[in-house]
């Protein structure tokens, strides 16, 4: 049975029990649910922030996460995943996006979740912008800079031969 | 032929615009000589891709690399690495 697929990209907060709720609702085939929540935190390098604004590009993020989405649901034996990713200015403590995937044993569910993870970080297109909390000439705006450690973490994932999957 | 531009993020900020519509110039066949001609285009664009290596590229929405054909493109974006998760 096809895996059954949630993407979101939204504005609005998420409720992470109710996704994770519906993703598991009338199965019982189900026998592990693993979810991840992305927050945002207070400090940037150790610096306090005001709120991060998150940019995307419409129509893009959710083609790009669906797609990922589906190769996961061929890579391991999903029963169902959710992805939720919002956009717009959140301030600490509110959550950025979550990860949820449900299989029949728990190897399929971090995998997938972990696999995920790693891919969006690195190729959905969002943009996160933190406002500093404090400074002299009012919020002083910066542009997060990528990871270096979350291109190779998404390399790992990488099938041979498949190189337009590999993190560049 | 005329092709719509979008730049997200600092690239969009450097470049003063969220998008535009251009017509492609002759001789320009690939993501990598478009963000070359563009960088020509002003001041604006010339400090917006002064390091092409870490501008990433999409046509049509699927992400592409710098040697990519762009014959029958509808929307070419520029964006820098992306920071989502």
């Amino acid at each position: 049975m096809a895996a059954i697929i949630t993407v979101k990209v939204q504005r609005e907060p998420f409720d992470v029990s109710a996704e994770t709720a519906a993703l598991t609702r009338g199965s019982t085939a189900v026998g592990a649910v693993v979810t991840f929540t992305g927050i945002c935190r207070g400090d940037e390098n150790g610096e306090p922030i005001a709120a991060l604004t998150l940019e995307h590009y419409p129509g893009m993020a959710e083609a790009e996460i669906e797609g990922h989405v589906a190769e996961a649901a061929q890579r391991w034996p999903l029963i169902g995943a959710t992805v939720i990713h919002r956009f717009g200015r959140l301030v600490p403590g509110e959550d950025i996006m979550m990860v949820a995937t449900a299989s029949s044993h728990r190897a399929a569910a971090f995998a997938a979740a972990d696999f995920l993870m790693d891919y969006l970080k690195t190729r959905a297109p969002f943009w996160k912008q933190v406002e500093k909390a404090s400074g002299d000439t009012g919020r002083e705006k910066i542009w997060v800079e990528a990871k270096a450690d979350d291109d190779a973490a998404a390399a790992r994932w990488a099938k041979p031969g498949r190189s337009d999957q590999a993190a560049e | 032929m005329a092709i719509k531009l979008r730049y997200f993020a600092w690239v969009r900020e450097r470049v003063g615009k969220p998008d535009e519509e251009i017509e492609l110039p002759a001789g320009i066949a690939t993501i990598g000589e478009l963000m070359t001609w563009l960088a020509g285009r002003g001041e604006e664009y010339a400090y917006a891709f002064e390091n092409p290596k870490i501008i990433r590229a999409a046509i049509d929405r699927s992400h592409v690399k710098p040697q990519a054909a762009i014959a029958g493109a509808r929307e070419i974006a520029f964006f820098p690495p992306m920071t989502g998760g």
